[in-house]
């Protein structure tokens, strides 16, 4: 009996045969037939639990979201005093929590930046980001990367693979163009006719398994964007918040974009709410129109104080050391693991805590994911490029889960291997 | 509640304790050297921020805890692994960890300085915890030593410490499970406090110090020293002396070559008492002040160079405040008729309290001695020295400490000086006593850092190469030599007379 008081379930298979009737049948089927049967029930820290009370480790963490760990005690705690005043806000109004944070998080970024926009989701703020981009520009194309991932509603989904555009008659060629990732000619092909509002980059892209940009790619970017006057936008969603090692992985190139979002890991994992951080030259429509994009959640309040809360446990320079401190213990210990699997863990992409590990088979990163799985950790595959597991291990992650979650990803990555006839 | 202190203390004892002699070696070196160029500088802040002691003496003690601490141990090695092949056993050094440390507000930087060179000489990360009324000068002499630390090749956040101590904070902090072991230097509640945690603590209790002088003593001697030690950092060690016991045949004698000493009057001693001890109680604004405000306190007129006040009392009783601890210059006097009478007395003093501390005895009796000794509830008894110097190892061959272990009798688990084998464990590799011995010689698990510990996060596609291995040590000798040739040149210039 699965009994949480407001409803009950008599075992697990009732819960996913009622999530395939009253849900999502194909989310339902998919993780059923990937070998990763999971209901989370329990989570604290770095651990999930499977309502058959299986625990895994979390090196996925939802993109990010959990970056400081499933119900971080100090934001439960900033948010359960919040609730005995806040409620979610009107915003219509200035407020309290807004304001605050806006200027929290205006100190803490990058130079240049100087308004805040809420949005309730990533996506939404990345429609945010590119609605400014072309108020303030006055053009309507969006330059982004070929297998880009930007959120799914209505200018976000543009963005991206037409995988999730297609099947809505979303996509639009003629406003959204692709071009491939690391290839400097194709960007200044794209932006050369200076019909472009704005680049739109991730600092590295996520669901594309984490491909590093070149040396200076991104920095060659920032300056053809110049060049050909369209915006750079850059989607920190997951790269932001200390995962690099510093709190935007944008500044560690030196780069000052002129749109900055933020998303998942800001709501501490409790309280939806995203962010768009925009320079003086973008904030032009919130003098001119200030109501022009509205939306009842955005900025909500008790999600300012779990954002509040989350962005100063990532700046403490504790945080900091302890990202650098487990990301050297880390990267070295894949690197083991990878020599001990020449041929099959062919490559291992890191900046900071994230990581993207290659496998030598068009869907290798699907039999590293099952067999992780089924030894307790949890870490997603790439979306958008199989081959690739995605592993983000929590930021404040101490040495002994560390030597626990090696030693449980070498286990998977031999196994899987044999499994991939590796 | 937790800043993340404590994750980031694991963090850097995990690779400390893979470091090698020559890398600590240097970084002890380094951060002893940084501790003693600012030794006069924190010992006046010290004082500023506390009201406490004396400069100069504090002064003196951040030089014996830090160059002359590294000089003490220089021939010591808690990181290199151990063969002893007549036992076949071969024993490996296995840190604490993650050292919880409180310090006080008495001895607030000296106990700073001792705490993390212990910590570092045996590969441990430490979070200081300063006591509330001497956070500053601590907090920042603990940056200067980590950032001496850092620069010599540690692992970030070796050293941390707590900016704003608050008691819900200390409390969590010391029971949580990321802390290894709590050294505690402080009251009985932070040391009972210590305990109660759950975590392994080396608690050391409060001291009250009988100091003895029978018939047979060196007067002169044992006057001169019992006034200096009393005197210095105007009383504010743990290791001062609280009650004088004299032998009536020279008690006279003993109190006349007392020089800087003031026998009060019994009237004078009364308004002392009261001053000292309102209601009974001892009032903390006289801890570390010198003998002329206190006399002026209490309406007593002393004459000028007055460093001691001499007060008569007739019994060692707990009803007697002066038989207390008094962490300022006021000594009670009692006379006793016999040796076995004053052996007696200083059982009474340590009922009182400061089980397990320090005693001390002026005498040249080997039987009063050795009578003493075993009669007197203490781990360490200084001999013909004075104590405050005594106990604490400056001044005899004791281990130099700031922490001093009162053992089960005085409630804690370290009986001895703490001293840095006290946070250190040893892995022992034991063959069958049939079984030929290995060979281990050159062997060490150990080595030096590739680089800065943790190296800066680069993109794994623009990584630089490996840094080359930080620079050799100086060899260890030459290393000893440079260190007792400044310790010498500093206690030279710092001890005037
Ligand atoms: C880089 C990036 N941007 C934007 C988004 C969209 O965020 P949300 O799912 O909150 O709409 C995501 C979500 O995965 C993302 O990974």
């Amino acid at each position: 009996m699965l009994d949480y008081g407001l409803f009950t379930f008599a075992d697990k298979d009732e819960v996913l045969e009622k999530s395939s009737a009253y849900w999502n049948p194909g989310k339902t089927q998919f993780w059923i037939d990937s070998g990763v049967p999971l209901v989370i029930d329990r989570r604290e820290g770095y651990f999930l639990y499977d309502v058959s009370g299986k625990r895994l480790i979390d090196v996925h963490l939802n993109g990010g979201t959990y970056n400081l760990g499933h119900r971080n005690p100090e934001v439960v705690a900033a948010l359960k005093q919040a609730m005995d005043h806040f409620d979610i806000g009107n915003h219509h109004f200035p407020s309290l929590a807004r304001t605050a944070l806006a200027e929290a998080l205006i100190e803490t970024g990058p130079e240049g930046l100087s308004k805040v926009i809420y949005a309730s989701g990533g996506g939404e703020a990345i429609d945010i980001a590119l609605k400014t981009a072309r108020h303030a520009t006055g053009k309507r194309k969006i330059v982004s990367i070929v297998k880009a991932y930007h959120g799914h509603t209505g200018l976000a989904v543009g963005t991206g693979d037409e995988r999730f555009s297609r099947l809505f008659l979303s996509e639009r060629p003629e406003e959204f163009v692709h071009v491939p990732f690391n290839d400097l000619a194709g960007m200044e092909e794209a932006l050369r006719g200076r019909d472009v509002a704005a680049v739109i980059m991730e600092t590295i892209p996520a669901t594309y398994g984490f491909p590093l940009p070149a040396p200076g790619y991104l920095e060659s970017v920032k300056r053809l964007c110049e060049t050909y006057d369209a915006l750079y936008i850059a989607d920190e969603v997951q790269t932001g918040l200390m995962r690099t090692g510093e709190l935007w992985g944008i500044t560690k190139h030196g780069i000052r974009p002129d749109i900055l979002v933020t998303g998942k890991g800001i709501s501490g994992g409790l309280y939806p709410i995203a962010a768009v951080l925009v320079s003086e030259r973008c904030a032009g429509w919130l003098t001119e129109d200030g109501f022009a994009h509205m939306a009842t959640f955005g900025g909500g309040e008790l999600g300012c104080f779990a954002a509040m809360k989350t962005l100063e446990i990532c700046n403490r320079p504790e945080t900091r050391s302890i990202v650098h401190h487990a990301s050297d213990v880390i990267g070295r210990g894949l690197e083991r693991i990878r020599d001990d699997n020449p041929g099959w863990f062919t490559g291992i992409r890191q900046n900071g805590l994230i990581f993207g590990l290659e496998f030598d088979h068009p869907e290798g990163a699907k039999f590293v994911m099952r067999q992780l799985y089924d030894n307790g950790v949890w870490a997603i595959f790439s979306t958008l490029d199989p081959r690739v597991l995605q592993y983000k291990p929590g930021i404040l992650i101490d040495p002994v889960l560390t030597e626990e979650l090696l030693d449980r990803t070498a286990v998977a990555i031999a196994r899987a291997a044999k499994e991939a006839g590796k | 509640m937790t800043s993340g202190m404590l994750e980031r203390a694991r963090w850097a004892a995990r690779a400390f304790a893979r470091y090698d002699k020559a890398s600590v070696d240097r970084i002890v070196a380094a951060v002893a050297r940084a501790g003693a160029d600012n030794a006069t500088r924190y010992a006046e802040w010290a004082v500023r921020e506390t009201g406490f002691g004396v400069a100069e003496h504090k002064a003196l003690k951040n030089v014996a805890c830090s160059t002359g601490l590294v000089e003490e141990y220089a021939g010591h090695d808690y990181v290199s692994p151990r063969t002893d092949p007549a036992q076949k056993i071969v024993s490996i050094p296995r840190p604490a960890g993650v050292v919880f440390a409180l310090t006080p507000s008495t001895n607030p930087v000296a106990t700073v300085y001792f705490k993390i060179l212990l910590a570092l000489m045996t590969r441990n990360a430490i979070v200081i915890s300063p006591h509330p009324m001497a956070k500053e000068c601590c907090a920042d002499a603990a940056r200067t030593l980590a950032a001496a630390a850092a620069e010599a090749g540690a692992p970030d956040g070796v050293i941390q410490v707590i900016e704003e101590p608050k008691l819900p904070l200390i409390e969590s902090m010391m029971a949580d499970p990321r802390v290894d072991v709590i050294v505690a230097t402080g009251g009985t509640p932070v040391v009972r406090a210590a305990y109660r945690s759950g975590n392994p603590a080396l608690g050391v209790g409060p001291g009250n110090v009988p100091v003895f002088v029978d018939r047979t003593a060196d007067l002169e001697s044992a006057a001169r020293l019992i006034v200096d030690s009393k005197a210095f950092d105007n009383s504010i060690l743990c290791t001062n002396e609280s009650v004088l016991i004299a032998e009536d045949a020279v008690a006279d004698r003993l109190v006349s070559l007392m020089r800087g000493a003031h026998l009060l009057s019994p009237a004078d001693r009364d308004r002392v008492r009261e001053a000292v001890f309102p209601g009974g109680r001892f009032d903390t604004r006289f801890v570390g002040k010198d003998a002329t405000w206190i006399a002026q306190q209490a309406g007593v007129r002393v004459p000028p160079g007055t460093r001691v006040l001499l007060a008569p009392i007739d019994r060692p009783m707990p009803e007697e405040p002066l038989a207390h601890e008094k962490l300022c210059p006021v000594l009670a006097l009692l006379r006793v008729p016999s040796a076995r009478a004053g052996i007696d007395a200083a059982r009474a003093v340590l009922r009182i309290s400061g089980a397990g501390h320090s005693a001390a005895i002026h005498s040249t009796d080997s039987r009063t001695i050795m009578e003493y000794g075993a009669a007197v509830p203490v781990l360490r008894v200084s001999v013909n020295s004075g104590n405050s110097l005594g106990g604490s190892g400056v001044h005899t061959n004791l281990p130099i400490s700031m922490t001093i272990g009162t053992g089960y009798v005085g409630g804690s688990s370290a009986g001895e000086n703490l001293q840095p084998g006290n946070l250190v464990n040893w892995t022992k590799l034991a063959y069958h006593v049939d079984a030929p011995f290995g060979d281990f010689a050159g062997l060490d698990p150990w080595s030096p850092p590739d680089g800065p510990v943790p190296r800066y996060p680069e993109p794994s596609n623009a990584r630089t190469a490996p840094a080359s291995p930080a620079a050799p040590a100086p060899q260890a000798d030459v290393l000893r030599e440079e260190i007792r040739r400044l310790i010498l040149e500093e206690l030279a210039s710092l001890v005037r007379s």
